[in-house]
């Protein structure tokens, strides 16, 4: 697969016209909402005038269409924002076009990241990239995608509950959620404000790296953001403490998955490092914790679509909470309304007690929990998911199933600790398989080192 | 599973500003109420005397200086995103 050097140097247009042309060839994946072909060749032109310059100079890139950025609509994947031309472009966006990288579309994702399949666009599901009767994973399914494909070097994506981490391990790639608070989200579609995080997917941690050097760091704009900490770590801290965690291994997960854990759970113990089985009890609570703060964040968020100052607006109606209720029920897929509708009911008094404020209670004992492991250990790891990619159309009908696919993501996102996916080689039928390395707050550094270690290994 | 009644799942359609057709109301009332039963199992945790986390920044207040910002945006740029406007207003539907 290609690397982000393979473009650096390179005639910028033609970098641009060979990632439209694979978009092109690949269109049966449905991986890209909208190409941004014109604004792309502009751009190209103008590196390869050196009026651009920088670390990413003519390197071609996807956005998930949740970032607001030029050259098409920003859309979310829904019918609500169908038609919503950015009026700015998302800090992490403009970074890369600082450092002169070339955003040549938008990729599909779940309608307004709800989901862990892209099957909940509003424009149809994106296909996996080396089965394309299976998913392509979500919500990020498209950024994965076209970077599985060599479209492109890099995809931008974002990850509330592993939404860049399990889509990467459905399609053997690389992705990355960092520490929250890594990299801004201004300028990109709010979905459940505690756990949202900006990432991205590469062929290879080392791209990651250089990605993430760019994007990190404070942003005015963003209130939740760190002063910048990342600097990629060169060496790798040697002899590692690594804690595999059992109730991740346990028999309902993939046998093929458990396999491929454990080979690489080998493969650091053959470079030194050591691996011993933990157990984490709470981690197994941690998909119900999710599914209460999570829908109760976006219920409030996504309160602001309201059909009267952008998105979809209902037509014929006669009353204003008709004018509310048609536009959104409209505007919205049906995962966005049930989500929705949970946050309303955990919100809502009488409620608020046993579950929003319970779960946020339990949040905390697993954050106690991780903290207290983390003065141990370097690095928890474990499949990212527990299967490798299902069929399109085998979890639709039940959401419990569809959401019980994020259950080792979770525990990073409500724990704000960064997270890797890495590939891990294939099931016996020849499907990607990612583990799923993590580490302290602030530690990322440190954690894409070790993932790069282990590539070579 | 967890029951939720019909009215239940109408009144949250309320709270929630969806007009929701009778067939997604059904469906709803299944869904929720299975998502319900599911998420009743933190109930089985002891949480006594445990504070909530509602963020996890590592952050104090972030104070700005009080100074008005547009952020580069301009307000027929915003203007130009409503579905209807008029005299530099969005305009919407009569409904009174």
């Amino acid at each position: 697969m290609s690397r982000i050097a393979d473009f650096i140097g390179k005639n910028a247009r033609q970098n641009v016209l060979d990632a439209l042309q694979r978009a092109a060839d690949n269109d049966q994946y449905h991986a890209i909402l909208n190409l941004t072909k014109e604004r792309a060749l502009e751009r190209a032109d103008l590196v390869d005038k050196g009026e651009i310059t920088g670390r990413l100079a003519g390197v071609p890139f996807v956005v998930k269409d949740n970032f607001l950025a030029f050259g098409a609509p920003t859309t979310a994947a829904s019918k609500m924002l169908e038609h919503f031309d950015a009026p700015l472009q998302a800090t992490a966006v403009e970074k890369l076009e600082a450092e002169g990288a070339i955003c040549i579309g938008k990729a599909n994702l779940d309608a307004f990241a709800h989901g862990g399949s892209t099957e909940n666009s509003a424009f149809g599901p994106t296909k996996n990239a080396i089965d394309i009767n299976r998913v392509a994973g979500g919500s990020s399914g498209g950024s994965a995608v076209v970077t599985a494909l060599d479209i492109v070097p890099f995809a931008l994506g974002s990850d509330t509950g592993g939404s860049i981490r399990e889509p990467a391990s459905f399609n053997g790639v690389v992705g990355i959620k960092p520490t929250y608070g890594t990299v801004s989200r201004y300028g990109v579609v709010a979905m459940a404000s505690s756990t949202d995080v900006i990432g991205c997917f590469t062929t290879n941690v080392a791209d990651s790296e250089l990605v993430l050097d760019i994007l990190a760091g404070l942003d005015r704009k963003d209130m939740t953001t760190l002063v910048d900490f990342f600097v990629p770590e060169k060496t790798t801290k040697p002899n590692q403490k690594i804690g595999l965690i059992k109730e991740f291994m346990s028999h309902d997960v993939d046998e093929d998955v458990r396999a491929r854990t454990n080979e690489y759970a080998e493969k650091l113990r053959a470079a030194g490092h050591t691996v011993e089985e933990v157990s984490i009890p709470i981690v197994l609570h941690t998909l119900a914790m999710y599914y209460i703060i999570v829908p109760a964040e976006l219920s409030s968020n996504l309160a602001r679509y309201d059909g009267v100052r952008y998105g979809h607006r209902a037509e014929g109606v006669t009353s204003l909470a008709e004018l509310y209720g048609k536009s959104r029920d409209e505007g919205f897929v049906t995962e966005n309304k049930r989500r929705i509708m949970i946050g309303s009911y955990v919100l809502s008094s009488g409620f608020f007690d046993a579950y929003y404020l319970q779960a946020q209670k339990a949040r905390t004992l697993l954050i106690n929990e991780l903290n207290t492991l983390f003065e141990t250990f370097d690095v928890l790891m474990g499949p990212t998911v527990p299967t490798p990619a299902f069929k399109l159309g085998e979890n639709t009908a039940d959401p419990i199933k569809m959401y019980l696919a994020d259950i080792m993501t979770v525990p990073a996102s409500l724990a704000g600790i960064p997270a890797i996916s890495v590939p891990a080689g294939l099931s016996e039928s020849g499907l990607p398989i990612g583990v799923q390395l993590m580490a302290a707050r602030r530690n990322d550094a440190q954690l894409l080192s070790l993932a790069r270690s282990m590539e070579t290994t | 599973m967890t029951q939720i009644s019909r009215d239940d799942v109408v009144h949250l359609a309320q709270l929630s500003s969806l007009a929701l057709s009778d067939e997604e109301i059904q469906a709803m009332q299944t869904d929720i109420g299975n998502i319900l039963e599911y998420v009743n199992q933190l109930s089985d945790l002891d949480t006594t005397g445990v504070e909530p986390t509602y963020q996890v920044t590592d952050l104090d207040n972030v104070w700005r200086a009080d100074i008005v910002d547009d952020y580069g945006v301009n307000r027929d740029s915003l203007l130009a995103l409503a579905p209807d406007s008029k005299d530099g207003q969005i305009k919407v539907p009569k409904v009174l």
